[in-house]
């Protein structure tokens, strides 16, 4: 560039010559050439401002644009993940301790129509009709022929069922895709189980939800896609979950009863290894809740949960044991039984005489419904409630199925001292058969509360002591005299040294008034074995009958106590529990706690 | 000087591209392929879910039974009994079995030979 020069020697010399002041040019110049550098300088700031302002927009588009079709386009899997192959199935599996499926999941379809596409409904109708017994060919082919646009023909439909209904070669009818939850074992711990069935419902898939038992209690983490392939490990042992069942129901129809519950339970871990209870169900088709009769006699109803019986003499032990535990008796005190024991209005009798006096242990052998009443007169009101409490017999279960919430203990509204001694031998106070099986769990494992679950546990809980070591294992001992000489004598089995006590409690009328004369719960709560106990099973059976001698027997020494001894016989080899010789007892030596 | 560095730099930069379209077509293909085995894994997944189910139910313990009562005659299956356990002292020893002779010596003329 040439530069003007800032004081032009033509036009200096002019200026000169005119008189004028040459530094006026000079002067003129720099401001022109100042003017010529701002003018060059804005251009060059707006040309910058201009890229700038492109580049920016280019940005916020591509940005813009980027964002729109990630909103717009269907989402799809990273392609290149392993995460995605273990999210198969959209509910977990539920095995039992051993890892054998008890639910699982099973591919299958449903079967659609859309009559507008339909070429020959009548032939449709027709052919349906034949395929499936349960539909009727007018209502198909009204629905067929009518304004509907869609409708829902079968929900699920075996393979061999989808082959005819797709040789029928109808355009209409179309299946969708469907995981059904599936039961293998059938009625096999069906309380348990629950069921399920479909929740909202599309045409590619449909929710499976839990409707009830651990399927509706554990619903959310069944269905949690992060965990579905890892299955819900309960603590139920297949082989002896069907073995009790097995011989439960052979001694329900047996006895007569028109219903039968069992528990096992693990005493150190509070695990349940099986549950049942009878009539049950088949949970692949479960039925529908019953609209009439007593809910409690339905097939659904879950006699070892849901239901609160008064238990009887199984409770005597609980009252012996907490006296011993205070210290106001001990195996050998003598309890006044002459009867019958008056309160008030009311009057306590035994089921015989048993004389005047007994000793503490032969009121559990006897089963002295006067020698307890008066052990829990020593107690007392205070004491006795806290200690049930304690043993969680004021509460639900806290079992991991939905129906545990119902099996809500029934307390005497008012808890007066003569409510104290009919609790003592079971009666005033209803509770459900696995309450029960805690509290015998209790007093088998030393003393440590146990909570019962229905979920694998890794080892034994150790729960809060409520009853110390010495007590419990008095309480045991007085357990094992009442099957080896007394009320529990059939409940013997050779080398598992069970302990136990009966319990036969008198049905309440259902509109209140009493107790029925030939109605009963007969229920046989056992420790096995007794020198070193693993197990509790507690055996209820409702409304039993014995109908081999002359008159009908009805005490759970002749209906329960069989029973239970069967299921022992049939389930300790199962559990690899090996028959042993009982040690003998041991003179002047007791146990005592640290 | 400058025109081989111009060329070098075309040549390299023609590589370049040839080389990154060649891992582009690679990778998708890894990426096909990874997809084709995702799904025969998923598929083979779920003929395992439904071959566990099917096993569980054909050794579900009433089938079990049933089977056992069939075939009694056969198998003489029935419950296990307290009296099953044994214990390892129950167990005899194998019969020891004489290890066998090799090189037998005749030691009935052993005598005669000495004699002679």
């Amino acid at each position: 560039m040439i530069r003007t020069p800032l004081r032009p020697l033509a036009r200096i010399l002019d200026a000169r010559a005119k008189g004028e002041n040459p530094d006026a040019i000079e002067r003129e110049n720099i401001r022109i050439r100042h003017e010529e550098m701002r003018d060059r300088a804005r251009k060059r700031a707006e040309g910058r401002l201009l890229v700038l302002g492109v580049m920016f927009t280019c940005a916020f588009i591509v940005i813009g644009g980027r964002m729109g079709v990630l909103a717009n386009s269907e989402p799809s899997e990273p392609r290149t993940s392993v995460a995605g192959a273990q999210i198969l199935a959209q509910r977990a599996d539920i095995v039992d301790r051993k890892g054998r499926i008890l639910a699982t999941n099973f591919e299958t379809h449903s079967l659609y129509a859309q009559p507008p596409q339909m070429i020959e409904p009548e032939r449709a109708a027709r052919e349906l009709a034949k395929i499936f017994p349960d539909l009727k060919e007018e209502r198909l082919l009204k629905d067929f022929t009518g304004k509907r646009k869609f409708l829902w023909v079968k929900k699920k439909l075996s393979p061999e069922q989808k082959q005819a209904v797709h040789d029928i070669g109808e355009p209409g009818l179309l299946f969708g895709p469907r995981e059904m939850r599936l039961y293998p074992n059938g009625k096999l711990a069906a309380h348990v189980l629950g069921g399920a069935s479909f929740g909202r419902e599309g045409v590619h898939a449909a929710e499976v939800i839990g409707v009830a038992g651990i399927e509706k209690f554990y619903d959310d983490r069944l269905r949690d896609p992060a965990l579905g392939h890892k299955p819900l490990e309960l603590s139920l042992d297949l082989s002896v979950q069907a073995a009790t069942e097995r011989v439960l129901h052979g001694g329900m129809s047996l006895m007569n009863a028109k219903g039968a519950a069992a528990i096992l339970m693990d005493v150190k871990s509070g695990e349940v290894i099986s549950i049942a209870s009878l009539p049950d169900f088949d949970p692949n088709a479960r039925p529908r809740p019953p609209t009439e009769g007593n809910p409690g006699d339905s097939p659904l109803f879950n006699r070892a949960v849901q239901g609160v019986y008064e238990l009887g003499s199984t409770f005597k032990i609980f009252a012996v044991a907490q006296a011993m535990e205070l210290g106001l008796i001990n195996p050998d005190t003598m309890i006044d039984t002459k009867g019958p024991l008056r309160w008030g209005k009311h009057r306590i009798r035994d089921f015989r005489n048993y004389g005047s006096e007994l000793s503490t242990t032969k009121v559990i052998v006897k089963s002295s419904n006067i020698g307890t009443a008066r052990i829990a007169q020593m107690i007392g009101v205070e004491r006795q409630k806290q200690f049930l409490e304690s043993l969680g017999f004021f509460k639900p279960t806290p079992l991991e199925i939905v129906e545990a919430e119902g099996g809500k203990p029934l307390l005497p509204p008012k808890w007066s001292e003569l409510s104290t001694m009919t609790i003592s031998y079971g009666h005033g106070l209803s509770t459900s058969p696995m309450h029960l099986a805690a509290g015998y769990a209790t007093l088998a494992n030393g003393g440590n509360r146990v909570v019962p679950t229905l979920l694998k546990q890794e080892g034994p809980a150790t729960g809060p002591r409520v009853l110390s070591r010495a007590s419990a294992q008095k309480s045991l001992t007085m357990l094992r005299k009442v099957v080896t000489e007394g009320t529990a004598s059939f409940g013997d089995v050779p080398g598992y040294a069970v302990g136990g006590k009966t319990g036969t409690a008198d049905k309440p009328k259902e509109r209140g008034g009493g107790y029925y004369e030939d109605k009963v719960i007969a229920t046989f709560a056992t420790v096995f074995p007794a020198h070193d106990p693993k197990y509790v099973l507690v055996v209820t059976l409702d409304e039993p009958v014995e109908t081999s001698g002359d008159e009908p027997r009805r005490t759970a020494g002749w209906t329960a106590v069989p029973v239970a001894a069967e299921i022992i016989r049939r389930v300790a080899p199962l559990l690899g529990l090996r028959p042993e010789i009982e040690p003998g007892e041991l003179a002047d030596i007791t146990l005592t706690s640290n | 000087m400058r025109s081989l560095f111009y060329i070098l730099s075309a040549m390299m930069v023609i590589g370049l591209a040839f080389w990154a379209y060649r891992e582009n077509y690679e990778t998708q293909e890894a990426q096909a392929e990874a997809e084709q085995l995702q799904r025969e894994i998923s598929l083979a997944r779920q003929r395992l879910r439904v071959l566990n189910a099917e096993w569980a139910y054909l050794n579900r313990p009433d089938r079990l039974r049933d089977l056992a009562d069939l075939n009694f005659d056969k198998l003489g299956l029935l419950p296990l009994q307290p009296y099953q356990f044994g214990r390892i002292d129950q167990v005899a020893f194998p019969e020891d079995d004489k290890l066998p002779v090799l090189n037998p010596v005749d030691v009935s003329n052993m005598d005669e030979e000495a004699a002679q």
